[in-house]
């Protein structure tokens, strides 16, 4: 162990640690987030939510049918991603031709709904989800103890989020998706079904949101009000990238959590309003964003 | 969105302000008659969150703005004038125009940060902004923390009514707040209202016709936060109580959800929609979380099956404008 400016190392580096976690969730979160804007030119508000549903589902999997943290990462983003394009379908595209205010007002509604009804069936205090038996303990890196799990989560949100990437900006399909958010109609032209298009966007938007909360199940407790706080943040977030480009979201994503970890070590009382702090500045030096196309 | 002919004709304006002057006067006659018919604390309350209403419509109705973040303006003017009231021992007045004047800061503040960008980004940087002050609310001594600031003192309004008697105090409540929606229906009529309508069916036109429309699009959303402060002060000395709730999102969301059920730039319709919302919140109060699906119901349907909201569906039918 020794100290840097004044700090003990394990202090700051599992503060960074910490920041590199909660980055990881805003970048899975202001990720889909873009995704989503980007084909259906409405900020899914409803994204919070189906992040704690996430973990939620994990929780109640494990708890009633005794299914592991293994499986749960793979049945719940699809459990919550069909609901995601259940709701894409019945009731958000009916709204395709009106001002994308009202997409922000019925998400908005969503995200109530689904937040009370958990609130009603579990209170709003937490519900332990125990780490994963494989992923249990840590390893002593010299300068600090890096539990296994926190190192799991990082690495697996960096995959997904840089497949992501990979799959929108350089395969066909991701081409498709690109010249649809451009320009529907002539997509449509070429005989491209973008509505179906359009739908799944949704659905795997929500799907990432619902993978985040089943790798943030084991982190934080399970609580019912664990997205509408995140996502306000995440909105921040978004604000200061701009929703413009993928990659700047998963670079914006990681660098304020790293920022909010450093900021826990050297000025605590800032660190839940640092993010919000920068959002400011940027607003004032750079109105589109660090990655934004002007709007 | 309300229609697009506005003020065609002489003859269209004249019946407009018939159908408007009509429904004023139901509005005062009910009003004045309310409190010997029903609680007048629900009264005041309902009243303070008509004029909220009225306040965050005059946004969103009629420059086309979303502002996710008015409880910051509610909740920290209400901070403001119960704090004056207990700590500085002003007299209501004072305190009142303390919490208003404190939102007007703000309001300058947020405002001129929030219109540097806009659509989708405007109403998520006044959410961000409001979560952030919410979290300073939550930190600060001034405010009290968790258990907020209580037992303000009503006072005597000028040093003459004692607001301790709640029909002097209701009557204090109505004259304000009919004054300030008096204030708003000005506003929205005025040369600078006609601009912000202007700016709110196309901005780039309104622009290209040499309007400043970020000074426009500023002014409105200062004015909006300060009536919104005025009621948040009004809030906070009616119920001698400043809190968390003020200042938290889902305040911001139910002001949107009164605006909306009374219908979306309309004049009465967030006064109307501010009555349904807090009646149903009081007869649903039993039923606890419920409230919060049934708020999140309501969004739904109003935004998928009911978008004129009331007002607006009945001025469709009576083909006037409310």
């Amino acid at each position: 162990m020794f100290e840097i400016f004044g700090i003990p190392s394990q202090a700051l580096f599992g503060q960074l640690l910490l920041g590199l976690i909660n980055g990881s969730f805003y970048a899975l979160l202001s990720l889909g987030l873009a995704v989503i804007f980007g084909m259906l030119n409405i900020i899914n508000f409803t994204h919070g939510a189906q992040y704690m549903m996430g973990a939620f589902v994990a929780y109640m999997l494990l708890q009633y049918l005794g299914i592991n943290y293994w499986a749960a990462l793979l049945i719940v983003p699809v459990l919550v991603g069909a609901l995601g394009i259940v709701i894409e379908r019945v009731l958000l595209q009916q709204l395709r031709s009106l001002d994308p205010l009202y997409g922000l007002l019925l998400t908005f509604g969503l995200a109530l709904i689904i937040e009370g009804l958990f609130r009603n069936y579990y209170g709003s205090s937490g519900q332990p989800y125990a780490v994963p038996d494989s992923l249990q303990g840590g390893r002593n890196l010299g300068f600090m103890f890096l539990p296994n799990y926190r190192a799991w989560v990082i690495a697996f949100s960096l995959v997904v989020c840089f497949a992501t990437w990979f799959a929108i900006e350089r395969t066909r399909l991701g081409s498709y998706l690109r010249a649809a958010t451009e320009n529907p109609t002539l997509v449509r032209a070429f005989g491209i079904n973008v509505p179906r298009m359009v739908t799944l966007t949704y659905g795997f938007g929500v799907a990432l949101a619902a993978l985040a909360g089943v790798m943030a199940a084991p982190i934080y407790n399970v609580s019912p009000q664990m997205g509408s706080d995140l996502i306000i943040v995440v909105f921040a977030v978004v604000v200061i990238g701009g929703m413009g480009s993928i990659m700047g979201a998963i670079l914006t994503g990681f660098a304020l959590g790293i920022v909010e970890g450093l900021t826990k070590v050297f000025f605590p009382e800032a660190s839940n309003t640092v993010i919000f702090a920068i959002m400011i500045v940027v607003l004032l030096v750079r109105p589109a964003g660090l990655f934004g196309r002007s709007l | 969105m309300a229609s697009t002919a506005e003020a065609a004709a002489p003859a269209a304006r004249r019946e407009t302000e018939r159908s408007v002057g009509v429904a004023a006067a139901v509005m005062v006659v009910f009003l004045i008659a309310a409190p010997f018919l029903l609680y007048p604390v629900f009264l005041e309350k309902a009243l303070c969150f008509a004029l909220f209403a009225c306040a965050f419509n005059l946004l969103i109705g009629y420059v086309g703005l979303v502002s996710f973040g008015h409880a910051l303006f509610f909740g920290w003017a209400s901070y403001l004038a119960a704090y004056a009231a207990k700590s500085w021992g002003m007299p209501p007045e004072l305190a009142i125009l303390n919490g208003t004047a404190t939102a007007a800061i703000l309001g300058i503040v947020a405002g001129s940060l929030a219109i540097r960008r806009q659509g989708i980004y405007f109403a998520m940087i006044t959410l961000a902004l409001a979560q952030m002050m919410y979290l300073v609310a939550l930190r600060v001594k001034l405010t009290g923390g968790e258990d907020g600031i209580q037992a303000v003192p009503r006072g005597h309004l000028f040093g003459v009514f004692d607001l301790s008697n709640e029909m002097t105090m209701y009557a204090a409540v109505l004259v304000i707040v009919l004054a300030a929606l008096f204030l708003i229906y000005r506003i929205i009529n005025s040369p600078f209202g006609e601009v912000l309508k202007a700016i709110r069916e196309n901005e780039q036109r309104a622009i290209s016709l040499g309007y400043k429309t970020d000074r426009y699009k500023l002014l409105a959303f200062v004015l909006s936060a300060t009536l919104a402060g005025l009621a948040g002060s009004l809030k906070a000395i009616v119920f001698q109580l400043a809190s968390l709730t003020d200042v938290h999102w889902t305040m911001s969301g139910e002001v949107i959800l009164m605006t909306l059920v009374g219908g979306l730039g309309t004049i009465f319709g967030p006064v109307v929609g501010a009555f349904v919302i807090i009646a149903m919140e009081n007869y649903l109060a039993p039923f606890g979380q419920w409230v919060l699906v049934i708020q999140g119901v309501i969004f739904v349907l109003c935004v998928s099956l009911f978008r004129r909201g009331i007002v607006g569906e009945l001025a469709n039918r009576l083909r006037v404008r409310l």
